[in-house]
C-alpha cells in the first residue's frame, strides 16, 4: 500500500492542494495528517474543511502544537505564530474547533506509531534536530516506524540493533528503503511553510510493500499563498519566508 | 521457527545451495541455482553470531541497500534479498573466473597489459559512480572481468551511496576499508569522494607494473597515516624502463590532496587508454621520494587535508566531463571552424575540470589505395595532428587538451565509436555548410546527433542573407526558419 503523509500544512491552501494533487498522481491509497493544520497561513477555513472532509473518507489526523492552540490558550508561540493564532480563532466556526480540540496526540497504524513531534512526551511539542532527540523517541516507542513532522525540515534517523543511530537528509524524488534490521524515525518536511531552503511544497511517500519511503516536492503557487497572508492582513514576514523556504 | 540449514543440497527460498565457496571474516558465499534460472548465482549470508564484529551486519546492511539499486554489465546482477527474521542473505549473478588477486604471484606485469586492465577497472569506476556509488574497497579482490572484458567490481559492504543513509559512517568512528588502498581522506573519515576510489586504483596500477606496494602493508592506524605526508618511491626507480606516462597516470592518481588527482575516472580511463596524448609534467620525472624538508613540512600541515565543502556526487561529475570536438579539416570551412572554437570556449570557462578532446577523421576512399602520403608527399596523418592542435591553441587548455585523428570511411561512425569507447560526454560537431555537400555526403552532424549516447551540440554559423539557389535546393531548412 502507498500512504502519503503531509505535516505541518499551515493553513497554506496552495501548498496543499499541490501536494495532494502530486501525491494522488503518484498513487497514494491511503492520507495521513501530521498535524498543525493552521496558523501561519491565510486559509484555516478551507484546510481544516479538507482535512475533516478528507478524515471522514478515511484519512488519519492527529494533533498539532498550532491546532491545540486554537482553543488551548496556554499554548506557548512566538510573537509571529501568536498573531497569527489570534485572527486564525475568528475564522474558524464551532465545529471546527471542535473537530481540532479531538484530534488523538497520537494513532498507531499497524507497526507504526504516528506523532506530531517528539514521541517522548508528545504533548510537550519537543522538536527532532539531532540523533540524541530521536534516540529518545525510540526509547519512547517501540515502533518499526515513526512518523512525525514539526520542525519543518525533513530528516530520516534510524537505530540499529545494538542501539547504534544513523541521522541522514534525504534527497527529494529517492526511494530510501527501511532496512528490516532497524527501527526508523522519518521527521517530515512542511507542506506550507518549509524551512530547508528549498520553498517547494514537502510531502512524503511510504510504500508499505517494499518498505520504502520517498521524501518528495511539489512546487507550488507561492505568489497567491504570500498575498494571501499579506491581504489577510498577517505579519509580512509569513509571506516573505515562503519564496525564501526559511 | 528453526533456521533453515545452509548446506550443500538444501534449498533456501526456491534457491537450491550447491557447495561452500568461500568462508570469510564478515560473511560466507555460497554457489547456488534456481530451476528457472540459467544464470549462475551467489547467495551471500552474513555472520550474525554473538562476538562478531558488528560491522558484519551494518556492511551487509549496505550492501543490501546499494546493490539492488545499481545496474549495468559492472555489476554483479541483484536477484534477491532473505528474510531478515529468518535467515538473511543477498543472491546475486555469479561472476565466473578469477579476481584480479589471482595474478599477485606473477606480478610486475607488462605495461601495456596494466594500462589495459588500468582503463578497464577506471571505466567501470564511472559507471558506478554516475550512479551514485563511492566503492571505497578497490583492491585486487574485489575486481573480476567478464568473458567480453568489462571489469565488474564486487563487494559494495563498504560502499557510500550519495543518496541512501551512510550506516557505517554512524556506526564506526574508525576507517573501514583495506590498508593498503585506503585513500587519505578515508583515513579522515571522508566517505564521500568519488575520488578516493581512484586513488585505490593508483595503488593498484602502481603493485602491479612494480611488484610493490606504494605505502606498504601496514594495518595500524598510525603505519596507514603516513601516506598523508610522505610520498611513495617513484616507479621510474624501482624500474628503469617505466615508462614517463605510466608514472605521470599512477602517481597523479596517488596524490594525497584529491583535487590534484583526476577529477573523475572517465579522463584517467581516457589516459590510460591514449598514453602518447598523456601531458607530462613534473611527476613523471621524478626518480626519487621527496626530500625529508617537505616531508617534515606536509607531517604537521595535514589540516589542509580536512574537506571544506562537499558537492553532491552528480555535481562532481558532471563538472568534469570529457567533450569531444568533431573537426571538419577536408573543406574550406573556416567560419564554421572559428565558431566551433568559440561554442567550445564557452562550455569550456564554466567547466574548469572539463577536458577536451579534438578529433578529426581522415577520410579513406572505400575502392582505391590509400597511401600515408599526399600527392606533394607530407604526411597527411601529422599534417592534420598539426593542423588540430593550431585549431586548439587559443583556447590555451595545455593539459586538459588531447588531440585524435582516426582513419575512416564514414566519419560519422568513426567519430560515435570514439564517443562509446572513450565515454564522451557532450560532442561539439559543425554542419556542413552548403547544401549541396550535404546532399551529396549526407549530413554527419545529423548522423551524430541522432546516433550519439550523449549530448550534441550542432554548430553552425549564422546565415541570414541565404540566396535563393541554396533554398531551393534546401526545403527542409525553409520550414525551419
Amino acid at each position: 500500500m502507498l500512504i502519503a503523509f503531509f505535516a505541518d500544512i499551515h493553513a497554506n491552501r496552495q501548498a496543499f492542494e499541490a501536494c495532494l494533487a502530486a501525491a494522488r498522481a503518484r498513487g497514494a491509497e491511503r492520507l495521513v495528517l501530521l498535524g498543525d493544520y493552521v496558523g501561519y497561513g491565510a486559509d484555516p477555513d478551507w484546510t481544516v474543511t479538507t482535512v475533516m472532509d478528507l478524515v471522514e473518507r478515511g484519512a488519519l489526523a492527529i494533533l498539532g502544537n498550532h491546532d491545540n492552540a486554537v482553543s488551548n490558550h496556554s499554548e506557548q508561540l512566538n510573537v509571529e505564530a501568536q498573531i497569527a493564532m489570534e485572527w486564525t480563532r475568528c475564522q474558524l466556526d464551532v465545529s471546527q474547533r471542535r473537530f481540532l480540540a479531538d484530534l488523538p496526540l497520537t494513532a498507531n497504524d499497524d507497526e507504526r506509531l504516528y506523532v506530531h513531534a517528539s514521541a517522548a512526551r508528545p504533548q510537550r511539542w519537543a522538536y527532532i534536530t539531532d540523533a540524541a532527540d530521536a534516540a529518545e523517541s525510540f526509547a519512547a516507542s517501540s515502533a518499526r516506524l515513526i512518523c512525525c513532522g514539526h520542525i519543518h525540515r525533513p530528516a530520516l534517523y534510524s537505530i540499529s540493533s545494538t542501539a547504534k543511530l544513523s541521522s541522514f537528509v534525504p534527497t527529494p524524488g529517492v526511494a530510501v528503503p527501511l532496512l528490516p534490521g532497524r527501527r526508523w524515525l522519518a521527521v517530515l518536511g512542511s507542506v506550507g511553510q518549509p524551512r530547508d531552503g528549498n520553498p517547494a511544497a514537502a510531502y512524503a511517500l511510504l510504500d508499505t510493500a517494499k518498505s520504502e519511503i520517498t521524501y518528495c516536492r511539489a512546487p507550488y503557487d507561492i505568489e497567491t499563498a504570500a498575498n494571501q497572508i499579506r491581504k489577510a492582513g498577517l505579519p509580512p514576514r509569513l509571506a516573505e519566508r515562503l519564496n525564501q523556504g526559511r | 521457527m528453526a533456521k533453515p540449514l545452509l548446506r550443500p543440497g538444501a534449498v533456501l527460498d526456491g534457491f537450491h545451495i550447491d557447495a561452500l565457496m568461500h568462508a570469510g571474516g564478515m560473511a560466507t558465499l555460497w554457489r547456488v541455482s534456481r530451476p528457472d534460472s540459467p544464470l549462475p548465482m551467489l547467495m551471500k549470508v552474513p555472520k550474525f553470531a554473538e562476538g562478531e564484529d558488528p560491522a558484519a551486519i551494518v556492511s551487509f546492511e549496505m550492501e543490501q541497500m546499494i546493490l539492488p539499486r545499481l545496474s549495468g554489465v559492472h555489476v554483479p546482477k541483484f536477484i534477491a534479498m532473505g528474510d531478515f527474521e529468518a535467515q538473511p542473505y543477498i543472491v546475486m549473478e555469479y561472476i565466473p573466473g578469477d579476481t584480479l588477486y589471482r595474478r599477485l604471484p606473477k606480478l610486475p606485469l607488462p605495461y601495456d597489459e596494466i594500462t589495459d586492465i588500468g582503463a578497464r577497472i577506471a571505466t567501470a569506476l564511472d559507471e558506478l559512480h554516475r550512479q551514485h556509488v563511492v566503492h571505497l574497497d578497490i583492491k585486487p579482490s574485489n575486481i573480476k572481468f567478464r568473458p567480453s572484458g568489462e571489469a565488474v567490481l564486487i563487494d559494495y559492504g563498504l560502499a557510500h551511496h550519495d543518496q541512501l543513509p551512510d550506516l557505517m559512517q554512524a556506526e564506526f568512528r574508525l576507517p573501514y576499508g583495506t590498508a593498503p588502498y585506503m585513500a587519505p581522506e578515508q583515513l579522515l573519515g571522508n566517505r564521500g569522494d568519488p575520488r578516493s576510489d581512484l586513488f585505490a586504483l593508483g595503488v593498484l596500477l602502481y603493485f602491479f607494473s612494480t611488484g610493490v606496494r606504494p605505502f606498504g602493508e601496514s594495518e595500524t592506524l598510525r603505519g596507514m597515516r603516513r601516506r598523508l605526508w610522505r610520498d611513495p618511491c617513484p616507479p621510474r626507480k624501482l624500474r628503469p624502463d617505466y615508462p614517463p606516462w605510466l608514472q605521470e597516470i599512477v602517481l597523479r592518481c596517488l596524490e594525497v590532496q584529491p583535487a590534484w588527482r583526476y577529477p573523475r575516472a572517465s579522463q584517467l580511463a581516457f589516459d590510460l587508454a591514449h598514453p602518447r596524448a598523456v601531458k607530462l609534467t613534473a611527476r613523471s620525472e621524478r626518480l626519487r621520494r621527496d626530500p625529508y624538508t617537505s616531508v617534515l613540512r606536509r607531517r604537521f600541515n595535514t589540516d589542509a587535508l580536512q574537506p571544506t565543502v562537499r558537492p553532491a556526487l552528480s555535481t562532481r561529475l558532471a563538472s568534469a566531463p570529457i567533450i569531444l570536438a568533431a573537426i571538419d579539416l577536408d573543406q574550406n570551412s573556416t567560419d564554421l571552424n572559428e565558431e566551433l572554437r568559440l561554442t567550445t570556449a564557452r562550455m569550456l570557462t564554466t567547466l574548469p575540470s572539463a577536458r577536451l578532446a579534438c578529433l578529426n577523421v581522415l577520410k579513406q576512399s572505400l575502392i582505391a589505395i590509400d597511401t600515408t602520403l599526399d600527392t606533394e608527399g607530407h604526411n597527411k596523418h601529422i599534417d592534420r595532428l598539426v593542423a588540430l592542435r593550431h585549431w586548439a591553441e587559443p583556447l590555451k587548455l595545455d593539459d586538459r587538451l588531447t588531440i585524435h585523428v582516426v582513419e575512416a570511411t564514414d566519419p560519422a561512425a568513426a567519430i560515435l565509436n570514439f564517443v562509446r569507447l572513450n565515454r564522451i560526454d557532450h560532442i561539439v560537431v559543425g554542419a556542413r555548410q552548403t547544401s549541396l555537400m550535404r546532399s551529396l555526403l549526407g549530413s554527419v552532424s545529423a548522423k551524430v546527433a541522432a546516433e550519439a549516447p550523449c549530448t550534441v551540440t550542432v554548430v553552425r554559423p549564422a546565415r541570414h542573407d541565404e540566396s535563393e539557389e541554396e533554398k531551393t535546393t534546401a526545403p527542409e531548412e525553409q520550414r525551419a526558419e
